[in-house]
């Protein structure tokens, strides 16, 4: 026998592998090699479903025209643009980040500074959001080399660390303004459409992580990280590197939470210490990621799409601070219990496992029909 | 000054304690479960109101108020395990069981706002006014009184887990879960237990850090669990002697720079875990290896 | 590519307990040794040993006269030394192809890596799983699956660990031709393994391991008749009784 059939009739009768499996989806193997048989369709909807976005994200502002509702916009893309970048790093990582606010917070008293010391204003500023996030990426260097030494558990607490040490820090800083903070220009624009400058600088930002998180999901590095994710000693058995690897996707990580942080600065038009370094920032933007999928590109833009706006609507419905902090609490809960891979995961899962089950229950009714003609076939193995 | 210094660093061995209290049992919780609650600032702060409404509403002695708040703590602590952290499984079950603990955190913090609104409260009875005249500073009878507590609690644990049948368990999961199992242990029952025993010491805690704190509001579990997490980090996880040592450094350090410069002397805990952690990152006493996924 | 493997002197202890003692060996270039012993003699301790997941007390690893004791898991495996793992070890939520695709390749073309990767699955037999998550994997493919990407980066000289643990006696046979295939390219092998059948049918060299030392070394046959390899299966036995 042919080592394939020998080892398709070994594995079919091997034990089950421990863990509860994921159904592995029926495969096809073309000249780009080995595809799941519902990704190559899925891919020109897919394709096909980013266009019709960006089309409704673009137009959003000269439809909805009502600053509240830009308002909301420009902030839910911003959290977009976060959400993608700490699922970047943490999503594929698996080292979870409590202290993103930290890069939020750099970028976002970086703006202020230089635009006070700088004396810019309008349109110019929005210059400085790539060196906002040159700024964030160089500090996540040091950053990154301490806590990514050590063990999960413990990176999340350092993280939580640094967090404090950035609020704290800021609060009694005079460069950045003690804990009264730091006024920013306000660029005087029309109001009716004051929001749509920062809303396309927005979009844009948003569209960029996206398009960076899948380039990097599809790359060799992306797979590196993933395998650190899944088992990083023995991906440094195997010749990854795990350090700069982890520390790469932190930078990178870092670079565009420090602009989101400067751009939101800009747009709400001061910078105090306890709502740029905000314990709730961090929570939210895991929320999302873990919402949308953990780990998925579409995860945490789907997170942030549904979680941002309903947060602000619950912030209208609810005037005092702790419904809301009591309602985001259940509803974490709600989604780790019940939901624990996300909602993109696990709808793909009952797409798949449906079209599997289509596809055997067609399988086993021709074969029952076949074998209702003509005497029964000598019983062979089910090759897997 | 040199009273000052005295007064810091006596309030910081004493404060360290009770911290080392809370910190016990956060790493008592990080050694059979293997998560990090961070919920343990915000149940120390429950464990505060509790006292508080017995104190003020039922008129009932601190002391005598923690013979229901610690037995109360500890079943909240059993029911939060059971209904949102037992269920948790899978590859990510850590970082969820984290997570699970921060939205309970979220959820406390909540309701104790309900119920309390942000007004700065304290706890009082007739033994935290005064104060102890020693060398030549004074040294607030509280602090004693919160360090025996913690004392006899530390002991009372040291009992637990080195004298009895339970205890023995308990240190067996820690070693080894699976091994655990195999010897019939039931380690389901053993972490529901060690999470409530986790829990039922910041009912101890929770009334001392009311006395101590001359004020506190459902905003303070973040500043708590901070320094706690910066003890258990320090100390390495898993280490409760450790965490002891670390708890009182941490204190008299901090209250020493708070002598020089007030505002700072709360950065000195985060700087010191992130020193500490480039040089050593395990912690000062942790022994498990650095990368054990 | 070939290389030898020599193990000399190493100790290693854990607290109060001495896993290896004093340990040499040598695993021939182009040779397949096997490595036999009581459970807890030390095998997969030297293993750990030799690969840097495990600090030595005493004692030298070289890999052709060069030392390479103390060396990073990385950079052993950079220098040609593959490793798999009594429990397997694979990515759990990576398909089987991108677990094949994490290994260092030495500076390949993408689509010359992928074609490497489908080549060495269709090699140990799991080609039709490529797209499925290795986590849905059965041991035995799992055990197929370590053997494949140890494999990715061509190294000289694979250490398996249990390979045929657990599985059954078909896929054995299937595994021990595979391994006989890459050992006629010159690939030396070092294998622990407690299947007799499987080490003596298949190795050239038989090493004994006992309490951390090494007891008795040679051919298969006459390992196998030496009475100190006897006393330490059963003399452990006994001792446990």
């Amino acid at each position: 026998m042919t080592p394939d059939q020998t080892a398709g009739k070994a594995a079919a009768s091997d034990q089950v592998a421990p863990d509860p499996p994921a159904t592995a989806p029926a495969t096809v193997t073309t000249k780009a090699g080995t595809r799941h048989a519902w990704q190559l369709s899925s891919r020109s909807l897919a394709v096909a479903g980013v266009a019709l976005l960006i089309a409704v994200v673009g137009l959003f502002p000269l439809v909805f025209t009502n600053p509240t509702v830009t308002n909301i916009g420009v902030i839910t893309l911003i959290f977009v643009a976060v959400a993608s970048a700490w699922n970047t790093f943490s999503g594929f990582s698996g080292y979870l980040s409590l202290g993103h606010a930290v890069f939020y917070g750099t970028g976002a008293y970086f703006l202020a500074v230089a635009a006070r010391d700088w004396n810019l204003n309008g349109a110019a500023v929005f210059w400085l959001l790539p060196l906002a996030g040159v700024v964030t990426a160089v500090v996540a260097v040091p950053v990154g080399l301490v806590a990514l030494r050590v063990r999960r558990q413990t990176f999340v607490v350092v993280t939580i660390a640094y967090f404090f040490i950035a609020q704290l820090s800021a609060s009694n800083l005079t460069v950045t303004g003690g804990s009264s903070g730091l006024l920013l220009p306000v660029p005087n624009w029309a109001p009716e459409t004051f929001n749509n400058p920062f809303y396309y600088v927005a979009m844009i930002l948003a569209a960029g992580t996206v398009a960076l998180s899948v380039l990097i999901r599809r790359s060799v590095f992306g797979l590196q990280l993933r395998a650190i994710r899944d088992d990083e000693d023995r991906a440094a058995g195997l010749g990854v590197r795990a350090m700069p690897v982890k520390l790469s996707a932190l930078v990178l990580s870092a670079f565009i939470t420090g602009m989101a942080g400067a751009l939101w600065v800009y747009f709400i038009g001061q910078a105090v210490p306890q709502f740029v370094f905000d314990p709730l920032f961090d929570l939210a933007v895991v929320l999302m990621a873990f919402f949308g999928g953990l780990g998925t590109v579409a995860g945490p833009v789907l997170g942030a799409l549904i979680l941002e706006p309903t947060q602000f609507y619950l912030n209208l419905q609810y005037t005092n601070n702790y419904e809301s902090e009591i309602l985001f609490g259940a509803l974490f809960l709600v989604v780790i219990l019940f939901l624990p891979r996300g909602v993109l995961p696990t709808a793909g899962e009952w797409v798949t496992s449906g079209r599997i089950r289509r596809l055997r229950d067609g399988w086993l009714t021709r074969r029952a029909r076949r074998t209702a003609n003509r005497p029964a076939p000598p019983a062979t193995g089910n090759l897997s | 000054m040199a009273s000052e210094i005295s007064q810091a660093i006596a309030a910081g061995i004493l404060g360290g304690g009770v911290y080392a209290l809370m910190a016990a049992g956060l790493t008592l919780i990080f050694g059979v479960l293997d998560i990090i609650n961070v919920a343990q600032g915000i149940f120390v702060v429950l464990g505060a109101y509790l006292s508080y409404v017995l104190s003020v509403h039922l008129h009932l002695d601190l002391l005598l108020g923690l013979l229901i708040t610690v037995p109360a703590m500890f079943v909240i602590g059993v029911v939060i395990y059971w209904l949102f952290i037992r269920p948790l499984r899978g590859a990510e079950r850590t970082s969820m069981t984290l997570l699970a603990c921060f939205a309970v955190a979220l959820i406390i913090e909540g309701v104790l706002y309900r119920e309390f609104g942000s007004n700065y409260v304290s706890l009082n009875a007739w033994y935290t006014t005064g104060s102890v005249h020693l060398f030549d500073f004074y040294l607030a009878d509280i602090y004693l009184i919160g360090f025996g507590l913690a004392v006899v609690a530390m002991a009372a644990l040291y009992l637990i887990l080195y004298r009895t049948k339970f205890g023995r368990a308990v240190r067996a999961t820690m070693q080894n879960q699976v091994a655990a199992r195999l010897i019939g242990i039931d380690v389901t029952r053993v972490s529901a237990v060690t999470f409530g025993i986790g829990t039922a010491v910041t009912a101890i805690g929770g009334m001392v850090y009311g006395a101590i704190s001359g004020g506190f509001t459902p905003n303070s579990g973040y500043d708590l669990i901070s320094r706690l997490l910066a003890i258990v980090i320090l100390a390495g996880l898993g280490s409760i002697g450790g965490a002891l040592v670390a708890a009182i450094f941490m204190t008299t350090a901090e209250a020493l720079v708070d002598v020089w410069q007030p505002s700072w002397a709360v950065v000195v805990f985060y700087l010191a875990i992130v020193i500490i952690l480039t040089f050593r990152p395990a912690g000062l006493f942790g022994h498990r290896a650095v990368r054990a996924q | 590519m070939t290389g030898t493997l020599r193990v000399d002197g190493v100790s290693k202890s854990f607290g109060g307990l001495q896993a290896l003692a004093d340990c040499s060996l040598t695993a021939s270039a182009g040779r397949i040794t096997g490595l036999i012993g009581p459970n807890g003699s030390g095998k997969t301790t030297l293993f750990n040993a030799i690969t840097g997941y495990e600090r030595i007390d005493a004692g030298q690893v070289y890999l052709d006269e060069q030392r390479i004791t103390g060396a990073s898991p990385q950079r052993v495996f950079a220098l040609g030394v593959g490793r798999t793992f009594q429990l397997t070890r694979i990515f759990p939520r990576l398909t089987v192809l991108e677990n094949m695709l994490v290994p260092a390749n030495r500076g390949r073309p993408a689509r010359e890596r992928r074609e490497h990767a489908m080549d060495l699955l269709a090699f140990t037999g799991i080609a039709g799983h490529a797209g499925a998550l290795a986590g849905t994997l059965s041991y035995g493919q799992r055990k197929l699956l370590e053997l494949a990407y140890v494999l990715v980066a061509d190294p000289a000289v694979v250490l398996l660990d249990e390979p045929a643990g657990g599985v059954n006696p078909s896929l054995i046979h299937h595994i021990a031709d595979r391994i006989r295939e890459l050992n006629s390219a010159g690939r030396t092998f070092l294998i622990v393994e407690h299947n007799m059948e499987f080490v003596m049918g298949l190795c050239h060299q038989v090493t004994v391991l006992d309490s951390g030392t090494v007891v008795a070394s040679g051919p298969p046959e006459v390992i196998r008749a030496d009475p100190r390899v006897l006393d330490a299966y059963l003399g452990t036995e006994t001792a446990n009784d």
